[in-house]
């Protein structure tokens, strides 16, 4: 699903790589939590998988593909098969959840038919079916995240990364957002996720890969937050 | 691709950011209009050729008693000159297409016909005015050739060519539309770096959407699709105000004003707005789209 082949990235202007020779394996359908104190690169790591950035040097697979040797007009067909989540939630202030939901199906495309089928659908996955015409400004944090969600989740991407997606949000809050991505999880898309939440990495028991100034320093299968050896 | 969902985008970015769209819209509008006239001009000096051309002759004015050109010493033309004359000419066909004699009695009932209504006429005799050929070319540049045959051959007084003052004149409306020209030209770059400008700031107040819209896989021609369209909308707009004003142009300045007030010389016809306004409308969106074509290549990157 992901392979990190000796990856270094260093940003220009930056003297210290933010990751320094990362080579590791995700598989299909695996949980996996990215922890690190800040600055990492954790983010960096994320950035790489959906071809935001390029490493200075190795070779980023994901679903089957080199992303050094794919061309920059394939990179919306890779992006359709990834979900994003992101601490901010970013949504469209000015569209309804249904709207907001909706508009990551009309620009690629896809039949109005189609949106008013699956947008209903994806919002029940995540508890929201009763509020698709509120708009963002009337939903609380946890809310919002949950339409942030949905929106990835509307194409059963085969991959769903979520960079810091309980940032914002209380603990409560937090765990029925972990509910929600384990549960994505389990309907079979691989989720990569990083945190600075060590509760829920301390509840879940899944893999956790530590990041420290761009080195990978851990990386557990059943792994804690914190070290556990 | 969903039609209905680019064209409310479209809608939706041109409401949004009004003022701007208004000054793309006005600018562009000048500075087409500016080079529709400029255009309009060239066609007005081609069917000025066309029409003079046609009728402007060489007069070759013959000796006449009491001419002090070096070439009449010998005092008025003989009829021996005149035939050889009228022999040479006639020798230079096809070049020479008509050549027509004007007697002093014809000179000088032309003369009174022109200035029929001016006290002139009274202190004019027919003997003071010099007979002539009047020569016809096939082609009105080859002038030199029947003016290095004729000019200063005795009983030849002045060898005149029509030709040379109306170029003098053509000369002046072709230094106009240069000039008309020279302005759009830079209107029309002012026009791109103001589109390109719109642009940036339309890229950077939807940064959210388009964001939003790479993370989700939207293709970069659907990204940039109503930026595009935004600006070749804005540009046929301002391009159909060049055109309103060029037909403005041609009822009310040229149909209304000029052609009335100089009938003896033709003026340019619809056909030729026809032709202009085509132009202006490709040359509108053409540079618009390029424009915001090249700062989103810059600025909506994936
Ligand atoms: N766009 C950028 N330009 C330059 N340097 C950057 C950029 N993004 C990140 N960095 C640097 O790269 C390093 C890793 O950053 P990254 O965002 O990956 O860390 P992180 O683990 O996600 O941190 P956090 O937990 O705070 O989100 C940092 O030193 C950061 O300053
Ligand atoms: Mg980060």
């Amino acid at each position: 699903m992901i392979l990190f082949d000796h990856v270094s990235k260093t940003y220009p202007s930056q003297n210290r790589p933010a990751l320094d020779d990362v080579s590791l394996e995700i598989e299909k359908g695996e949980f996996v939590f990215l922890v690190g104190p800040s600055g990492s690169g954790k983010s960096t790591f994320l950035r790489l998988v959906l071809r935001e950035e390029h490493p200075n040097s190795g070779t980023v697979w994901v679903l089957g593909k080199d992303l050094n040797r794919l061309s920059n007009w394939k990179i919306p067909t890779l992006r359709r098969q990834i979900g994003t989540v992101f601490q901010d939630f970013r949504l469209l202030p000015n569209k309804s959840v249904f709207e907001n939901v909706a508009f990551a199906l009309e620009v690629i495309g896809k039949p109005r038919s189609h949106i008013r089928k699956v947008v209903p659908e994806v919002l029940e996955v995540v508890g929201l079916e009763d509020k698709m015409e509120r708009r963002p400004d009337e939903l609380s944090g946890g809310e919002q995240q949950r339409v942030a969600i949905a929106r990835a989740f509307v194409n059963r991407p085969m991959l769903l990364i979520a960079d810091e997606p309980t940032g914002n949000l209380d603990p409560n809050t937090s765990i029925g957002i972990m509910k929600l991505l384990d549960r994505i999880n389990r309907l079979g898309t691989t989720v990569i996720m990083s945190t600075h939440d060590s509760q829920i990495v301390d509840q879940m028991r899944r893999r956790v890969i530590e990041l420290e100034t761009g080195h990978v320093v851990r990386d557990q299968s059943r792994g804690v937050y914190g070290y556990a050896r | 691709m969903r039609a209905s969902f680019v064209s409310s985008e479209v809608g939706a970015g041109l409401r949004r950011n009004l003022t701007m769209t208004f000054a793309v819209v006005i600018t562009v509008a000048v500075s087409l209009a500016l080079f529709g006239v400029s255009l309009l001009v060239r066609a007005q000096v081609t069917t000025m050729q066309d029409f003079w051309y046609d009728k402007v002759e060489v007069s070759i004015f013959l000796c006449a008693r009491g001419s002090d050109a070096p070439s009449c010493a010998s005092g008025a033309v003989t009829a021996a000159q005149r035939d050889q004359i009228r022999a040479d000419l006639e020798s230079l066909r096809p070049l020479v297409e008509e050549v027509y004699y004007e007697s002093k009695t014809e000179a000088f009932e032309r003369f009174r016909e022109q200035f029929a209504n001016s006290p002139i006429v009274e202190n004019v005799t027919e003997e003071a005015l010099p007979e002539s050929f009047r020569v016809k070319l096939a082609d009105p540049t080859q002038y030199d050739v029947v003016a290095s045959a004729f000019a200063g051959r005795p009983g030849i007084e002045q060898v005149n060519d029509q030709r040379k003052v109306l170029d003098q004149f053509f000369r002046l409306l072709n230094g106009l539309q240069a000039i008309a020209l020279l302005i759009a030209i830079v209107m029309l770059v002012v026009t791109v770096l103001l589109i390109v400008n719109t642009m940036r700031v339309a890229a950077f107040s939807r940064r959210r959407e388009t964001g939003i819209m790479r993370l989700v896989g939207a293709s970069n021609f659907y990204i940039q699709l109503p930026f595009l369209l935004e600006a070749a909308v804005a540009a046929a707009l301002g391009a159909g105000l060049a055109i309103i004003s060029l037909v403005a142009v041609k009822s009310f300045v040229i149909d209304g004003v000029l052609a009335p007030s100089f009938q003896f010389t033709a003026f340019v016809g619809w056909d030729a707005v026809l032709a202009i306004a085509p132009i202006l409308l490709l040359t509108g969106i053409a540079l618009a789209s390029l424009a915001a074509f090249f700062t989103l290549r810059k600025y909506l990157r994936v």
